[in-house]
């Protein structure tokens, strides 16, 4: 029996399969305005790419900002414990995780045990979470992931002096009048980002080992300029960090099921 | 004799000049790209009101974001001390002054003399500026300057939860897309404004009298809103709020010159 974890995001919904030992497949698409839609037709993707049906799953747990809306899920958890149980499932020797969302930011410190010991998160200001990129992205004409790819080309990188995503937004527009290279607004916005998102994690404080979690994981742009910040490197985990809450979900549910036979043995 | 204050801010840019001690023509504009060509135009156009010319200004006085490039400036001012300056000057029982500028806010406490002792500013989060109301004007497809009027007509203004610029433009579009009424949502706007406005005044603590200055002063939905925030009822000048920094250094101008001669 294998489990699954779905997670409905604000940009993107994701889902794992996962059978006792790997991840068996994933599937990742972007969000509609409808959770519900945006759930059943990623699972249906990621079944359909592992050969399963539904009825193959023994228990499915739902995360994200739209869990509580996905009809087939028996367990609704939240993201950070989700990313958390994700991460430490793949690299048991973490204790840190920064998972940069669409729309938000957290920082979580685990035990060696994949407990959770604190977390801090940003939803209110959207600089230092993916919205600060879109947003970017969108004023250079460009897509989110050429932000990171582009970034790697710049010689000068600009320094943005607003934290603020409107002001900052502004600054950008003058460099464009000016026609400073793509590549180096890239790499500017890709450090301010950086600089945004250190500062909540030091905060939580630090410990190693770290990982980034959340499609902004995939920017190298802001992936090392967060390992200057923060002086540490950063694990670069074997799944796609897109799906981290995702796969959480799924080991969650294992256990689930595992528990639920553990009992009924007993019995 | 005559003189002159020119407030570049970063939306708009404001001259005023005076003769003796009244204010004989005054010019608004919006801001061009840059701000020396702003300060130009509209000092040109207030003296064109004035029937006079540069060389008939005994000093000039610079304010606002862009007062470093004002080349006519005899001198520069800042913004807070102009704003407390000229509200103190219209009204003598002001003591407070909050002003709301296209990307600042500021609330400025004054003594018996019209001088600064204590002050409050916030140009790091645009959520707490007029920014915020500009940002929800583009989203909403209407004028900034008709966002008072359509308030007026609120019934129930909806609460903003979010304070986010970025954040809260998305949620005003939703909002707008399950038909929500109009008046409400830009009552709900400053409602949210006023809020943040009026925490960064109960920083400084409230004095008595306050008045409002800067052009998101001339909305009287925002107005109501803060008044309502504050719990107090403000000063309202029949002055434009908008020309109260160039008045300020128009009057900082004549002090000067008066000094020179």
């Amino acid at each position: 029996m294998m489990s699954a974890g779905c997670d409905v995001g604000s940009l993107t919904t994701k889902a794992v399969i996962l059978n006792n030992t790997r991840v068996m497949s994933h599937a990742l698409i972007p969000s509609s305005f409808n959770p519900e839609k945006s759930a059943a037709e990623v699972m249906a993707l990621a079944l359909n790419a592992a050969g399963l049906t539904m009825k193959d799953i023994g228990f499915c747990v739902g995360t994200g900002y739209g869990r509580e809306k996905i009809p087939f899920v028996g367990k609704a958890v939240s993201e950070i414990a989700c990313h958390a149980k994700g991460a430490h499932w793949l690299l048991p020797s973490i204790r840190t995780i920064i998972d940069i969302g669409g729309q938000d930011c957290k920082a979580i410190r685990i035990d060696e045990k994949g407990n959770i010991v604190r977390f801090i998160t940003n939803d209110k200001c959207a600089s230092g979470t993916g919205r600060f990129l879109e947003v970017m992205a969108k004023l250079l004409g460009l897509e989110l992931e050429e932000l990171g790819t582009l970034s790697g080309q710049s010689r000068n990188p600009i320094t943005l002096a607003a934290t603020c995503t409107a002001w900052a937004q502004a600054e950008v527009i003058v460099h464009l009048n000016s026609n400073t290279p793509k590549a180096d607004l890239a790499a500017g916005i890709n450090q301010a980002m950086a600089a945004r998102v250190a500062i909540l994690a030091k905060s939580v404080g630090v410990e190693k080992d770290v990982c980034m979690t959340g499609g902004v994981a995939k920017n190298a742009g802001v992936l090392d300029a967060m390992e200057k910040h923060l002086g540490v490197p950063m694990r670069r985990l074997r799944v796609d960090p897109q799906v981290m809450g995702a796969l959480g979900a799924a080991v969650l549910a294992k256990e689930k099921m595992e528990g639920a036979s553990h009992v009924r043995s007993r019995l | 004799m005559y003189v002159a204050g020119c407030d570049v801010g970063s939306l708009s840019a404001k001259a005023v000049i005076m003769k003796d001690g009244d204010v004989l023509a005054s010019h608004v504009i919006f801001a061009k790209p840059e701000p020396e060509e702003s300060a130009r135009e509209v000092m040109g156009k207030a003296l064109e009101k004035a029937g006079l010319t540069m060389k008939d200004i005994a000093y000039c006085v610079g304010t606002g974001y862009g007062r470093d490039s004002i080349g006519f400036a005899d001198a520069v001012e800042s913004e807070i001390v102009c704003h407390g300056k000229a509200a103190q000057w219209l009204m003598p029982e002001v003591h407070m002054v909050i002003d709301i500028g296209g990307q600042d806010a500021k609330a400025i406490r004054l003594d018996d003399t019209g001088t600064v002792i204590r002050f409050a500013y916030n140009d790091r989060c645009a959520s707490g500026t007029g920014r915020f109301l500009e940002v929800m004007a583009g989203a909403m497809d209407i004028r900034l300057e008709d966002m008072g009027d359509i308030s007026l007509s609120a019934t129930n203004p909806l609460s903003i939860s979010n304070q986010c610029v970025v954040f809260a433009e998305t949620e005003i579009i939703s909002l707008i897309n399950a038909g929500k009424n109009l008046a409400d949502i830009v009552g709900g706007l400053h409602k949210s404004l006023a809020h943040r406005v009026a925490a960064l005044a109960r920083g400084i603590e409230l004095d008595h009298e306050i008045t409002m200055t800067g052009g998101v002063a001339k909305n009287a939905g925002m107005f109501a809103a803060l008044e309502e925030a504050l719990g107090v009822k403000l000063s309202k000048m029949e002055t434009d709020p908008q020309i109260i920094g160039a008045l300020g250094a128009a009057l900082i101008a004549r002090r000067a010159a008066e000094k020179d001669g």
